[in-house]
C-alpha cells in the first residue's frame, strides 16, 4: 500500500484532480496491485496457486536479492549457490561416514580397551552441533593464532589459476569441515561400535571364527555385510541432516551456499528467496528418500523380494 | 495388578541410586543442580519484568565500561586491569560560603589507582535543582606527584547533565602539551584525555599509582540549589560476565537465559515425547485406516524441512519464545519418533493383559492412558533427556539468525550480538565463550544422563 501511495505522489501527472478523484485512483492501483499477486482470492485458493508454482520450481522473482549473475530469479539465485554448499557438505559427510564406518569396526573388535573406553567417555560431546565447534576453531585458529581463514570461499583477490584457486578453495574448507569432523566423531564411532557388538555375537561369527578366517575378513563378511542396510540408512539421515545443519554452519564461516541465502533473505526480509529455498530443501530431501529407497532394494535381496 | 508393579520396577529412588552409581551421572545431577539453584536465584534476585525493562532501557547502564571482560579475566592477562572507580559528590549546605549573589563550596574526593591500565573513560554525571541560572563548576584532578590539573569550567546545560571529559578536544590538546613539555625526550605514542592524567612522565607509557583527588569547585547562584554529582573513571573490567557494547552486564541476560532456554527445552522435548507417544499408541492401537493415515502423515512430515520452515514461519510472524515453542511442537508433531514407538506399541498389544483388560470391558482410551503408555514410557525416557540440549540449541540457531524476539535475553541472544558485533574478531572472547560454555555445560550434562538412563532401561547395553 505504501509503495502504491508514494509511486502516485511522486507521479506528477495527477497533481491537478480532486481529492476525492485521487483518493479513488489510489484505491483502484491498490486493487488491482493486489489481484496481480494473488492476494485477493481466500487463503486455501492461494495456497494451492503457491503449491502448483512450488512444485514446478516456478519460484519467481526476488524482492530485492540478486544472483552474482545479476538475475533477480530465484531459481538462479539458488541454483548459483547449491554447488557451493555440495562441495562443503557432501564432502563432510562422507568423510564422516566412512571414519565411523571403520573406526567404529575396529573399536568393535578391540572392546573394552583404552581407546574404546575413551570414545565412549568422550561421546556425550556429540550434542553439541558442528556449527557450535565452528565458533572455537575460529577462534583457536583466526583470532589467537592466525593461521587459517575465519570464512568465505576463497581468498580475497582470488588467485588466478585453476590450481591457486583450488588450494584457496580447499584452506577456507579446512575449519568447517574439522568443526563437522569434531562433532559427530565419538558419537558415531560409539554408534557404529554398539551396532556391530550386537552383530559380533551372532552364531554365524562365531563359526567363521572357529573356521579360523582372518579378523579382517570376519570384519568385511561377516560383519558389515549384514549390517550394511541400517548402516546406510544411518548415512542417507545424516545427508539430510546436513542439509539444515549447514545453513547455520555456512552463517558462521560466512560460506557462500544456501544457508548463507537464507541468512541474506532474513536480512533483506527477501520473502520470496525464502520460501524458495524452502522448497528446495524439501525437494533435496524427497530426493533422498527416494535415492535411498532405491539403493535399499539393490543392497537388500529382502526387500526386492516383498516389493 | 501386574501393570503397576511394572512401572514400580523404575521408581524414582531405584533410578536416583542407579544414575548415583556412575561418575558421570554424579557429575550430571552436579550441573543440574548448580543450574536449578541458578534459576531460583535468578527469578528472586532479579524479578523478570522489572529486569527485562532495564535490559531494554537506553539509559540503565551508562555507568559500565563499553566491552569490558569480567573481573577474573586479568588472572589470564597477568595485568591488574583497572575497575570501574565512582566518585559520588554531594553539595552540602552547610559547608557553602556565601560571596554576595554567588555560593560556592569545594567538594574533594580522594582515590586510589594502582592498577597496571589507564581508565577507558571519564564522565560526571551531574543532576541539579537550581532557581534561576545553573551552577558553574570546575574540575581539578590532583596527581600523586602534586599536579593540579585543571579538567574543566563548565556550566550546566540542564538539570540533568553528563559531561564526557574524556572525548573534550580541548583538554586533550591542552594535555598533550603539557606531556610533551614535561618529557623532553619525546614520546612516541598519542595523548588522549585518560593517558594524558594518568600517566607517570616517564617517556614510556606507564601509568602512575597512588591516591588521586577529584576537585569540584561549585558556584551555585542561590542558596537553595542542590548539586550532586557521579564522576566514574571507567574501568576494562567489569562484573563477572563483562558487559556489552550498549554497557549491559552481561551476567544478566545470562542468569536469565537460564530459565528461558532450559524451560524452552524441557518444554519441547517433554511435549514432543508426550504427542510422540499418545499418537504412536493411537496408531498402534486402533490399526486399520487410523495407523496408515498417520503413518503417511509421519511420512511426509519427515520430508519437511524442518530449520527452514522454522525459521520462514519466526521470521513472518515475529513470534515471541513461547508461541514459538508452540511452532516447534506442531512442526515435530510427526517425527521419526513415532515409527520406533508405534513398533513397540504392536509388541505390547499382543500382551496378555492388555487382552485382559480388553476382557473386562476397559475402553479404548482406558487401555491406551493406562495400559499401553505406561508400560512403553521407560525406554521413551532416555531420548527425552538426551534431546532437551537439541532444542536449547535450537533456540541459539534461532537467535543466531535473528529471528527470535529481540527484546528477551537467552544465551543464544547473547552470542548473536557478540557475532554481530565483531566479537570473534576483535578479540572479546568472554562474550561468546561464556554464554558458549553455558550451554555446552547443559547438554552435556543432559546428554550424560540421557545416556544412563538409558543403560538403566535397556540392561542389554550394559553389558557392551
Amino acid at each position: 500500500m505504501t509503495n502504491i501511495v508514494m509511486g502516485y505522489k511522486d507521479d506528477p501527472s495527477f497533481r491537478n484532480l480532486s481529492e476525492e478523484r485521487q483518493k479513488e485512483l489510489i484505491e483502484s492501483r491498490f486493487k488491482s496491485e493486489m489481484k496481480r499477486r494473488g492476494l485477493d482470492k481466500p487463503f486455501p485458493i492461494r495456497s494451492v496457486y503457491h503449491l502448483k508454482n512450488a512444485i514446478t520450481l516456478d519460484l519467481g522473482r526476488a524482492m530485492y536479492m540478486t544472483s552474482d549473475g545479476g538475475s533477480a530469479l530465484v531459481k538462479n539465485i539458488i541454483l548459483e549457490r547449491l554447488p557451493v554448499t555440495v562441495i562443503l557438505f557432501t564432502t563432510a559427510t562422507v568423510i564422516n561416514f566412512f571414519l565411523h564406518l571403520f573406526l567404529g569396526l575396529r573399536l568393535s573388535r578391540k572392546y573394552g580397551s583404552f581407546w574404546d573406553k575413551l570414545v565412549i567417555a568422550l561421546s556425550p560431546t556429540s550434542v553439541i552441533p558442528g556449527w557450535f565447534y565452528g565458533i572455537f576453531l575460529i577462534m583457536i585458529f583466526y583470532s589467537w593464532l592466525h593461521i587459517l581463514p575465519p570464512g568465505g570461499l576463497v581468498d580475497y583477490p582470488p588467485p588466478s589459476g585453476t590450481i591457486p584457486y583450488f588450494l584457496s578453495i580447499l584452506k577456507h574448507m579446512v575449519l568447517p569441515l574439522a568443526s563437522w569432523i569434531i562433532a559427530s566423531l565419538f558419537l558415531g564411532i560409539y554408534q557404529q561400535r554398539t551396532f556391530f557388538l550386537i552383530y559380533s555375537t551372532e552364531d554365524y561369527v562365531e563359526v567363521a571364527k572357529a573356521k579360523g578366517l582372518t579378523p579382517r575378513q570376519i570384519e568385511y563378511r561377516y560383519l558389515l555385510k549384514p549390517a550394511l542396510p541400517p548402516v546406510i540408512t544411518g548415512f542417507a539421515l545424516s545427508v539430510i541432516s546436513s542439509w539444515t545443519g549447514a545453513i547455520v554452519t555456512e552463517t558462521v564461516f560466512n560460506w557462500p551456499g544456501l544457508g548463507h541465502v537464507v541468512s541474506q533473505a532474513i536480512s533483506y526480509f527477501d520473502a520470496p528467496v525464502i520460501v524458495g529455498v524452502t522448497v528446495i530443501y524439501a525437494y533435496l530431501l524427497a530426493i533422498t528418500v527416494l535415492v535411498l529407497d532405491i539403493i535399499y532394494a539393490i543392497i537388500d535381496p529382502r526387500m526386492r523380494i516383498q516389493g | 495388578m501386574k501393570n503397576q508393579e511394572i512401572i514400580s520396577e523404575y521408581s524414582f529412588r531405584g533410578i536416583l541410586k542407579e544414575v548415583l552409581s556412575y561418575k558421570s551421572g554424579v557429575a550430571a545431577l552436579v550441573i543440574l543442580i548448580f543450574f536449578g539453584v541458578m534459576i531460583l536465584y535468578t527469578v528472586i534476585r532479579f524479578p523478570y519484568g522489572e529486569t527485562i525493562g532495564l535490559w531494554n532501557s537506553s539509559t540503565a547502564f551508562l555507568k559500565n565500561p563499553r566491552n569490558a571482560p569480567p573481573v577474573w579475566w586479568s588472572i589470564f592477562t597477568g595485568k591488574k586491569d583497572p575497575r570501574n572507580i565512582e566518585l559520588k559528590f554531594n553539595v552540602d549546605k552547610s559547608n557553602i560560603t556565601d560571596e554576595g549573589n554567588i555560593f560556592k563550596t569545594e567538594l574533594k574526593k580522594d582515590f586510589l589507582y594502582d592498577y597496571d591500565d589507564f581508565p577507558t573513560e571519564l564522565n560526571i554525571f551531574f543532576n541539579a535543582r537550581y532557581r534561576k541560572d545553573p551552577p558553574l563548576v570546575k574540575i581539578y584532578l590532583v596527581r600523586p606527584d602534586g599536579d593540579k590539573i585543571l579538567l574543566k569550567e563548565h556550566t550546566l546545560r540542564s538539570e540533568e547533565d553528563v559531561l564526557y571529559l574524556s572525548n573534550d578536544f580541548s583538554l586533550e590538546n591542552r594535555l598533550d602539551s603539557q606531556v610533551r613539555a614535561k618529557i623532553p625526550s619525546g614520546i612516541d605514542f598519542s595523548v588522549t584525555v585518560t593517558r594524558g592524567l594518568f600517566l607517570k612522565y616517564s617517556g614510556k607509557l606507564d601509568v602512575l599509582k597512588g591516591n588521586y583527588s577529584l576537585i569540584l569547585d561549585v558556584e551555585l547562584n542561590d542558596a537553595n540549589d542542590e548539586l550532586t554529582a557521579d564522576a566514574v573513571v571507567y574501568g576494562k573490567v567489569y562484573g563477572i560476565a563483562g558487559t556489552d557494547h550498549l554497557r549491559r552486564p552481561i551476567h544478566i541476560a545470562l542468569l536469565w537465559g537460564a530459565p528461558l532456554d532450559l524451560s524452552f527445552g524441557l518444554g519441547a522435548s517433554l511435549s514432543i515425547t508426550l504427542l510422540h507417544l499418545i499418537i504412536a499408541t493411537i496408531s498402534g492401537w486402533y490399526g486399520g485406516w487410523v495407523d496408515s493415515l498417520i503413518q503417511r502423515f509421519t511420512e511426509i512430515y519427515m520430508v519437511l524441512p524442518f530449520l527452514p520452515i522454522m525459521i520462514m514461519i519466526s521470521l513472518f510472524y515475529k513470534l515471541n519464545l513461547w508461541s514459538l515453542l508452540a511452532v516447534v511442537v506442531l512442526l515435530s508433531m510427526f517425527g521419526f519418533g513415532i515409527k520406533t514407538t508405534r513398533a513397540l506399541v504392536l509388541q505390547v498389544k499382543t500382551l496378555p493383559y492388555i487382552e485382559a483388560a480388553q476382557v473386562y470391558g476397559a475402553s479404548n482410551w482406558r487401555i491406551i492412558f493406562l495400559y499401553i503408555i505406561p508400560k512403553i514410557l521407560p525406554p521413551v525416557i532416555p531420548s527425552l533427556v538426551a534431546s532437551v540440549p537439541v532444542y536449547v540449541f535450537l533456540e541459539a540457531i534461532l537467535a543466531l539468525f535473528g529471528v527470535l524476539d529481540p527484546t528477551q535475553p537467552t544465551w543464544g541472544m547473547v552470542i548473536e550480538e557478540a557475532f554481530n558485533n565483531g566479537a570473534l574478531y576483535k578479540g572479546y572472547f568472554y562474550w561468546v565463550l561464556i554464554p558458549s560454555s553455558l550451554l555446552i555445560l547443559t547438554a552435556i550434562s543432559f546428554s550424560l544422563l540421557g545416556f544412563i538412563l538409558d543403560r538403566i532401561v535397556n540392561p542389554k547395553l550394559k553389558e557392551l
